[in-house]
């Protein structure tokens, strides 16, 4: 690791010879005598999903957060399409094409769907907010989701099941081009049919070829729709490789024990 | 094929052409309907459920109307010279109503618009004295708009940077500026006066209490439905054309309707003589086509600028305005400051429907205050934040100045005072009640 702009070489675990989008290597964080994340290397590719598994309290949603620009990592380093890249603000993030759809969603109920998936980057037209492009670029991005129970683009987002919410929270996100998508427990509080309409759509964003990591604590969700699984462990990355590699006994134990089967801290990509 | 069957019984794609599917409680009727039938019928399954929109304040205009015309001595309520003082004393009440609108949409309240319009009044009206400043009349009135943004950007930072609630600064400002207001009008019974005889402080003068020309009255209303109902139409048409959501082309033109029904019936009622066979009074007075103004220009900048949107976001859910970049406290600061401004108009209204006098006397502020908040609640802006329009404080603004004058009618004797405070309290309870009941039939949510 002496380039200073290139990613590190090493064994791709993917298998596919591709380089991985988003590469972490080596991050710590702490948050005063707190350590929140010991050393964690992770790997996302585009066109996979991640499935990010840990305990409360593991550092999932650090981690997370070191990626969406909304912490900065004490050490370590993030590159991003292969350059190092130092990602200071959710500002940064978005222009890198990092998207992240937080747990509570941050949607404005009294405001509709159109204008929740544009707020803060509204278009404008001679000075006024240009309604008619945006109505037009939402329901584009809808329907390549084929988010289609929706019944009018325009009711409030307060009138909507927590699926739909979920998935006009996660079109928002991926409308800007966006090449990397962080979902912090995406069917947390959802019901089985609505569960279904999300994981159907993290598979859609797959498809689109972008890189998807999911956090959540649902291992069946995990096990469906993963092709990768990333273990944190009180703060250290226990196990990270494809997702035919473990069951869900292992990823079990490693989320609790740190281990499987007496073997600890296994290293990335030796799980099969 | 996705749908959510757990949450929307009748929840396909096919349904969506159908009749019942426009008919649900949640989701506004003219989003859905492709005819004005079906559009009737989901509204009055919102009506059911507690979404009422503007009905209840519509209502009560017509109640109160009824009531007064009984109650008050020779029925003299519905009489054209008392509906004309009564558009005259509601614009206060609405201009108020509309200032105070922009920050209840973020969930906040301002308490000191009564001491802080009457600031801008006596502002306005002390710049152009003569002998004195002897300010021009435009000069004096911005310089009172801008005086009373200052205190509203001060109130608002307060709010806004140092987290104070808004309701504790402006009861504080409240007090602070009612107490200011004696000292610059020159002691408990100071006042100033304007002139009409002075061509400079009759424009300000002239601005409740001067008249249109019936004929230029019917000219302007004509201008403002035939512009009005072609900007709609056509926005309408251009937007279906595109296959955007639009409302039924039925319900467009019942809009354009009663839109030109209520402004002929105003202008109507201003036009018939309410003078007498010597001295006649009659046309529309200036003061409607300033409110009406007021009403475009706030009704523009909340629907259309992203200024307004991020008004409503914040209303709804800072949390999420702040995430999507949104600067809260520069919003919330600007929306005191314009509520401030404009309150200060409001308070030159007043001025000049008390021909041209300010006193201590004049008004309250804390009755002003009261009236306000009540108008705009009653017209449908949520206490809570994130649902209004500036229309709505039009609406409510007319209801208040009905109650109050038609109040000040009534031959009662000790009775009047009380009921002048009461009527318009009991009236505010009630409407909260309305904007609470109709929050928890959408889920203990609030929407626009």
């Amino acid at each position: 690791m002496t380039e200073m702009n290139e990613a590190p070489n090493g064994t791709d675990p993917s298998g596919d010879g591709a380089e991985p989008l988003l590469r972490l290597r080596g991050i710590d964080k702490h948050f005063g005598p707190v350590q929140a994340l010991y050393g964690v290397d992770l790997d996302l590719y585009a066109g996979q999903v991640t499935g990010l598994c840990g305990d409360n309290g593991a550092g999932k949603s650090v981690l997370t957060r070191c990626i969406a620009g909304a912490h900065q990592p004490d050490h370590g380093e993030i590159y991003f399409g292969g350059h190092q890249v130092h990602i200071r603000s959710t500002r940064d993030a978005s222009a890198l094409g990092i998207e992240t759809v937080y747990q509570d969603l941050a949607l404005a109920d009294n405001l509709d769907i159109v204008q929740n998936m544009f707020l803060g980057r509204e278009r404008l037209r001679r000075g006024l907010l240009d309604e008619d492009a945006m109505e037009k670029r939402a329901a584009e991005t809808l329907s390549t989701l084929r988010v289609t129970t929706v019944r009018s683009i325009r009711q409030p987002v307060a009138s909507l099941s927590g699926g739909q919410r979920q998935a006009v929270a996660v079109a928002k996100a991926v409308m800007w081009n966006s090449k990397l998508v962080l979902l912090d427990e995406p069917t947390a509080a959802l019901g089985v049919v609505q569960t279904r309409t999300v994981l159907d759509l993290i598979e859609r964003l797959r498809d689109r070829g972008l890189a998807v990591m999911v956090i959540s604590h649902n291992l069946n969700d995990v096990f469906e729709v993963a092709d990768r699984i990333a273990v944190l462990y009180l703060g250290r990355m226990v196990a990270d490789g494809p997702a035919a590699g473990f069951d869900r006994q292992s990823v079990v134990e490693y989320m609790t024990t740190g281990a499987s089967n007496g073997r600890p801290l296994e290293p990335a990509g030796s799980v099969s | 094929m996705t749908a959510d069957a757990g949450e929307i019984p009748t929840g396909t794609a096919d349904d969506l052409t159908a009749a019942d599917a426009a008919a649900t409680a949640d989701v506004p009727p003219e989003l859905l309907a492709h005819s004005l039938r079906q559009y009737l019928r989901a509204w009055w399954v919102q009506v059911r459920t507690g979404n009422s929109g503007v009905l209840p304040v519509v209502l009560a205009m017509v109640l109160v109307a009824i009531v007064f015309e009984i109650v008050t001595p020779e029925h003299a309520f519905l009489r054209p010279s008392n509906l004309v003082y009564i558009f005259g004393l509601s614009t206060v009440y609405m201009v108020l109503a509309m200032a105070e609108t922009l920050v209840l949409l973020l969930g906040e309240i301002d308490l000191s618009v009564g001491a802080v319009a009457m600031m801008g009044g006596v502002i306005a009206f002390k710049l152009v004295q003569q002998p004195g400043p002897d300010w021009p009349w435009w000069a004096a009135v911005l310089a009172a708009l801008v005086g009373c943004g200052i205190i509203g950007a001060l109130q608002g930072t307060l709010t806004a940077r140092l987290k104070i609630p808004s309701f504790v600064v402006t009861l504080g400002g409240f007090l602070l500026f009612s107490g200011i207001l004696v000292v610059v009008l020159g002691g408990a019974d100071g006042n100033v006066d304007l002139s009409s005889s002075s061509a400079n402080q009759r424009v300000i003068y002239n601005m409740v209490q001067g008249l249109l020309t019936p004929v230029v009255g019917w000219i302007v209303l004509a201008v403002v439905v035939v512009a009005a109902g072609a900007a709609l139409w056509l926005r309408a048409g251009a937007r279906r054309r595109q296959g955007l959501v639009t409302p039924p082309v039925g319900l467009t033109a019942i809009k354009i309707a009663v839109v030109a029904v209520v402004g002929a019936a105003v202008v109507a009622i201003c036009t018939i003589n309410r003078g007498s066979r010597i001295i006649s009074v009659q046309g529309v007075p200036w003061v409607i086509p300033i409110v009406l103004g007021v009403l475009g220009v706030w009704t523009l900048v909340l629907q259309r600028t992203r200024f307004g949107r991020y008004i409503y976001a914040i209303g709804g859910n800072p949390e999420a305005a702040r995430r999507a970049g949104v600067s809260l406290a520069g919003i919330r600061t600007w929306s005191f400051a314009l509520c401030s401004a404009t309150a200060g108009l409001g308070g030159i209204l007043l001025g000049s429907f008390f021909f041209g006098e300010y006193s201590t006397n004049t008004a309250d502020p804390g009755q002003l205050v009261l009236y306000s908040v009540a108008a705009a609640v009653i017209g449908g802006v949520s206490l809570f934040g994130g649902r209004g329009k500036a229309v709505h404080g039009i609406l409510g603004g007319l209801l208040i100045g009905g109650i109050a004058y038609g109040v000040s009618l009534l031959n009662l004797g000790q009775l009047s005072t009380p009921l002048q405070y009461m009527l318009p309290g009991v009236v505010l309870i009630g409407a909260v009640l309305v904007d609470v009941l109709s929050r928890r039939g959408s889920g203990g949510v609030t929407r626009v």
